[in-house]
Parts: C-alpha cells; sequence; structure tokens
C-alpha cells in the first residue's frame, strides 16, 4: 500500500486516514496522489532559480566574450586616452577608486561600529531618540544611491564643505551612502553575542565599557568585518552618485584626494561605453570583467569570513 | 541549627554603596562618543532633506505647482522648457512594473525553494550565489542589458516594434534581475520565521508538501512576502545605472512604448547632472525638485515595508 502513515499502527494510522479524507474532500484531491503537480512546481521552482543565477554567468559570459582581446596588462597600468584607443586603459580609475575606498574605510569602521555598538550595548530602547536613530538607520538603507549623489553635490561639493569636485568628496558621499548597511550589519553580529557573555563580565566586576571592548566586540568582530567588506564591495562597483560629484571628467592624470579631477573605475567604464567607438566598447567590457573579478573575490572572502567564524552559543 | 554567616550587629551594619566608588569620565565620553556616532545617520539625514528641499521654493516661484504635476511635457533647458514631471513618473512606474513583472516570480518561486524544499548543502550554495548577484554591480547589469540582452531580444523577436538603441522593456528586465535577491531573501527569512507547528499542523491533517507551502506557509508569512515585493519596487524606483544605460534618454513626452527609450525620474537627475549647467539655474534646480520626489516615494514604500515586515515579528515570535 502507497498510502503515507503506513509505519504508523493501530489507531494512529486509523487517525491519519481519516484526516487524509478530510483533507481529501475538503481539497478535492489527494495531495499524495498528484505527483505530477508536485514534481511540476518543483521543476519551476529550480527554474526561477536557475534563471537568477544564470545572470551571473551571463554576465561573466559576455564581459569576457566582448572584452576578451583587451585582457593584458595596458588596461591595468594606462590611462585613458583617447588617441591610443587600442592601448587605453584604468589605471587613473583604479587609482581614484582606491583613494574612495580609503576614504570610505576611514569613515565607516568608527562611525559604523561606533552606532552599532551605542544601539546595540548602550542606548536605552524606550527612549523615543533612539527609536528615532533606529527608523532613521533603516530608512537610511533604503534611500536612492542617486539621492545621496545630490547631498554629496549640495554638501560635500559646494555648501558647507565645498571641496570642490575631488576624490574626497565622492569619497564622504559613497561612505555616507553605505553606512547604513554596515551599521545594520554590525548590530547583527553584535546581537549573535548572547548577554550572558556580557553579564558574566559585568559580574566580575568589569565597567560596561570593559565588558564590551574585551567580550562582546572580539566575538561579534568577525561578523562586523564582514559588513565592513560587503559595503566596501559596494563601494567599489556605486557609480550613479559619483556621476554628481564629478566622477565623470575625463582625466588622464593620477588624482590627488582632495584637489583636481577624479575618476572611479565603474565610471570610466560608463564613460568608455557611451563613446561610440568600437574600441572603447570593447576596453569597457574588459573593464566589467576586471572589476566584477575583483568584487566576486572580496564577495566570497568575506562570505568564507562569515561562515568561517560563524559560531552558535 | 545556627546559621553559618554569623551577622554583624544591626548597628555595626555599614552600608554599602553600590555606586560606582569612581565617577568614571572616560566611560562617560566613551558612551557620548558613541551616541554621536549614531547621531550621525540622524544628521544625514536632515542633510538630505535640506538639500532636497531647500531649492525648491525658488524652483516653485519660477514653475508652478499646477504645471510640474499637471504638465505632460517635460522639457527643461528646451528652447520652449515644459516642466511637468508626469511623463518621467510614468517612465519610472513602467521600468518598476516590468521589473516587477520579471522579479516577483523569480524571487518569490526562488524564496518557496529555498525556505520549504533545498536541502541544507544546497540551501549554502545558493545564498552566497545570490548575494555575489546582489553585489554586481548595476553599471554591469546595465551594459550587459544594452550591449547582450536588447539585441539578443530583438533577434528573438523581430516582428516585435523594437526602436533605436534603447528600451524600457529591457531596461526592467535587467532591474528585475537585480531585484530577484532582494525579494528572494526577504520573503525567505519571512517564511523561515513561520513556525514548524503550523507546518506540521497541516502535515497532520494529510496536506502535501507542497499544499503546505502554498496554503499554509506562503499565506502566515504574507505580510513579509508583501514586504519583500515593497523593497524591491522602492530599489527599482531608485536605480539609476541601468536605467540610463538601457532606457536612454527618451523624448520629453508620454511614451508607453516598451520598445523605445524613455526618461526616467534617476536617468533624468544623472543625465543633467553630468551636462553643463549654470548653478543657480532653473534648470540646475530641477534636479532637487525631482530628487525630493524621488525621496518622498522611496521614504513612503520604505516605511511601509518596515511596518510589514514588523508585523510577521509581531505575531510569531
Amino acid at each position: 500500500m502507497s498510502q503515507p502513515f503506513s509505519d504508523l499502527s493501530g489507531r494512529s494510522q486509523f487517525a491519519a486516514a481519516g484526516a487524509g479524507l478530510v483533507v481529501q474532500n475538503r481539497f478535492k484531491s489527494d495531495d499524495h496522489k498528484s505527483n505530477l503537480g508536485n514534481v511540476a512546481f518543483v521543476v519551476i521552482m529550480l527554474l526561477a532559480l536557475t534563471i537568477a543565477l544564470s545572470a551571473i554567468v551571463a554576465i561573466l559570459a559576455w564581459a569576457f566574450v566582448e572584452g576578451r582581446t583587451r585582457l593584458d596588462l595596458d588596461l591595468v597600468m594606462n590611462g585613458p586616452s583617447t588617441v591610443n584607443r587600442a592601448t587605453a586603459g584604468y589605471s587613473v580609475a583604479i587609482l581614484g577608486t582606491l583613494q574612495i575606498i580609503g576614504g570610505v574605510i576611514a569613515l565607516i569602521v568608527p562611525l559604523g561600529a561606533g552606532a552599532a555598538l551605542y544601539l546595540e550595548q548602550f542606548a536605552d530602547k524606550t527612549k523615543w531618540w533612539n527609536r528615532v536613530i533606529e527608523l532613521n538607520i533603516q530608512n537610511l538603507a533604503g534611500v536612492p544611491s542617486i539621492v545621496f549623489g545630490i547631498l554629496g553635490l549640495a554638501f560635500f561639493v559646494r555648501g558647507p564643505f565645498s571641496l570642490g569636485l575631488v576624490a574626497a568628496a565622492g569619497s564622504a558621499t559613497i561612505a555616507l551612502l553605505v553606512l547604513p548597511t554596515v551599521i545594520l550589519a554590525s548590530r547583527e553580529a553584535l546581537k549573535a553575542v548572547p548577554s550572558s557573555i556580557l553579564e558574566g563580565s559585568l559580574a566580575l566586576g568589569a565597567t560596561r565599557w570593559q565588558a564590551v571592548w574585551r567580550q562582546v566586540l572580539p566575538a561579534a568582530a568577525p561578523g562586523m568585518l564582514t559588513g565592513v567588506i560587503l559595503a566596501v564591495s559596494r563601494a567599489i562597483g556605486e557609480a550613479a552618485p559619483l556621476l554628481l560629484v564629478g566622477a565623470l571628467t575625463f582625466v588622464t592624470f593620477p588624482p590627488n584626494f582632495f584637489e583636481g579631477g577624479y575618476s572611479a573605475l565603474p565610471v570610466l567604464i560608463y564613460n568608455y561605453a557611451g563613446r561610440p567607438q568600437e574600441e572603447f566598447q570593447i576596453l569597457a567590457a574588459a573593464g566589467v570583467l576586471l572589476m566584477l573579478a575583483v568584487l566576486i573575490v572580496i564577495n566570497s572572502f568575506a562570505i568564507w569570513l562569515r561562515a568561517r567564524y560563524e559560531r552558535t552559543w | 541549627m545556627s546559621s553559618s554567616v554569623v551577622l554583624p550587629a544591626r548597628s555595626e551594619q555599614r552600608r554599602v554603596s553600590l555606586r560606582a566608588d569612581k565617577p568614571r569620565y572616560g566611560e562617560k565620553a566613551i558612551y557620548a562618543f558613541l551616541f554621536l556616532t549614531a547621531a550621525v545617520s540622524v544628521l544625514v539625514t536632515t542633510a538630505i532633506v535640506i538639500a532636497l528641499f531647500q531649492p525648491l521654493p525658488g524652483f516653485f516661484s519660477q514653475v508652478s505647482i499646477v504645471e510640474f504635476f499637471t504638465e505632460t511635457e517635460w522639457s527643461p533647458g528646451f528652447a520652449e522648457p515644459r516642466y511637468g514631471i508626469v511623463p518621467i513618473v510614468v517612465g519610472t512606474m513602467i521600468v518598476v512594473v516590468t521589473a516587477l513583472i520579471v522579479a516577483i516570480p523569480l524571487g518569490l518561486l526562488s524564496a518557496i525553494y529555498l525556505s520549504e524544499y533545498a536541502p541544507t548543502s544546497v540551501r549554502k550554495t545558493v545564498k552566497p550565489l545570490l548575494e555575489i548577484l546582489e553585489g554586481i554591480p548595476t553599471v554591469a547589469t546595465g551594459l550587459f542589458a544594452f550591449f547582450w540582452l536588447r539585441p539578443f531580444l530583438e533577434y528573438l523577436t523581430p516582428w516585435l516594434p523594437w526602436g533605436g538603441l534603447f528600451s524600457t522593456g529591457v531596461a526592467g528586465i535587467a532591474v528585475g534581475l537585480i531585484i530577484v535577491p532582494l525579494i528572494a531573501s526577504v520573503a525567505d527569512d519571512a517564511m523561515r520565521s513561520v513556525p514548524r507547528a503550523l507546518r506540521e499542523g497541516a502535515y497532520a491533517l494529510g496536506a502535501g508538501k507542497m499544499r503546505v507551502a502554498l496554503k499554509v506557509v506562503v499565506p502566515a508569512a504574507f505580510s513579509g512576502i508583501v514586504a519583500s515585493f515593497v523593497l524591491g519596487a522602492s530599489r527599482a524606483v531608485g536605480e539609476t545605472m541601468i536605467v540610463l544605460l538601457v532606457a536612454g534618454a527618451g523624448s520629453p513626452g508620454l511614451n508607453f512604448n516598451l520598445f523605445e527609450g524613455i526618461q526616467t525620474m534617476t536617468a533624468y537627475i544623472a543625465s543633467r547632472a553630468t551636462g553643463e549647467i549654470a548653478v543657480g539655474s532653473i534648470v540646475y534646480d530641477t534636479i532637487f525638485a525631482v530628487g525630493a520626489l524621488l525621496f518622498i516615494i522611496t521614504l513612503m514604500m520604505n516605511m511601509l515595508a518596515i511596518r510589514f515586515v514588523s508585523r510577521f515579528r509581531e505575531v510569531y515570535e
């Protein structure tokens, strides 16, 4: 007999069969006999997942096929040039991106970790201002990146900071953009540390800060680091806000953090792609491949780090 | 039986203070510093609001607010400029709806599979892959869609009215692909937080796996699933690079053709801000007016999503 519950005995089997009959009458079908529908459903779900994941493969494949002829050292060693189109590269943009990333890390590590520590370990959740901060961070995480570009334009490029169209302005803009995600990831990492660790330390006479700094923070550090790495990888690929704070300028010299034009890898890719000459379109595809390779390495490292240090208490 | 602890006589009992014996200014300074770092995010929001809304009085003194919301042509900087935001809002909505048509089935089905069907080993491989998909820069997705996906779809369906290099529909499909991971992960979280007891109750009544997934888990996680759709839509509204590359800058009037280019709010901001415009001019102020509307739309969507998410958390925890 292929009926389910056949391994039960006596009254249980009887009851299960009765319940099954009720379901059959109620739904006019027997779930355990309509195997075709079940299999079709699983196939459809797997198909959906495959289509979504094949986007990664498709983008990589396109970038490789299109840009394979330019996968040489010129790609990273040479700067942009409209004259030597066949040997132009991304060196200036890579330097620009590195400067931006440096600034982003310098800003988001203290700000992100500090805010997460405050909200998880120190804030009194019953106070309205703490709830405002919390809700505000959640909302900030959903603000479109281009709006941060407008913020950068109004506050960093002109207005109060008046830095001009320089790498520092781009860096500050991107840092504020990724800050909410760093805070949210760091909070998750801190939440995963059981409160008994903190309480044990407090009971032994540590002050609140000593307990947090010496016990909670080290336990949460790998998770917080993962959050920072993922934020950096997002910062590397972010182009839209940089368009508004001056990264689209076609600079051919290495950037200075606080003066002169700068460029960034994703923005220069966009710039090249918009040019009509075929060499530049090939170069754009090669740039995409370069950027994706770097990002996949960074993301895989972050995911590995999280899995490696994930512990159940 | 006498106690082993000899209590001192009442007069000798000293009041032991539970307060710290030192004022610990260092701790207080650290507390203040941490509070300030958390308050930075509030400052950022305030700065965004100031940046977006401060130029608006000047803008609306030159453009009537009625024209802004009812006129059906958006052509700032033209010889005869019109400032009707409707066409670019419609453009954004077309992209968002197309994106959701692609992303909701893909994301939701992936989430149901990951939450209800997938063995742990599959889950552990697929989740990071989805994260990598989410981490692909949108400029890469945009170039892929512009240089490969649109020509490929045109090659497959030559009878459709493809016009020019740009296509709003393909932009929507590409935006859909990048929001699949977001929808999948939020919906997956919502479904995994449905208690086992609900599933087991349904199994005990003889329901099969598919019925449990579709008739028990999905309805129970419904608010979280809706939240995932709203978050996906909000992300699609704010998406810039893909739309800029694939939908291009379309005609200034209303256009509902999926096979031609169109202008959206984000693409307008990006293309306008990179052009040569005088600071303080009315064309420059349009960036802020469009940005303010974009900010309000996404803010409302996010608040809605946060409300939905907190609802499923309250019920089952």
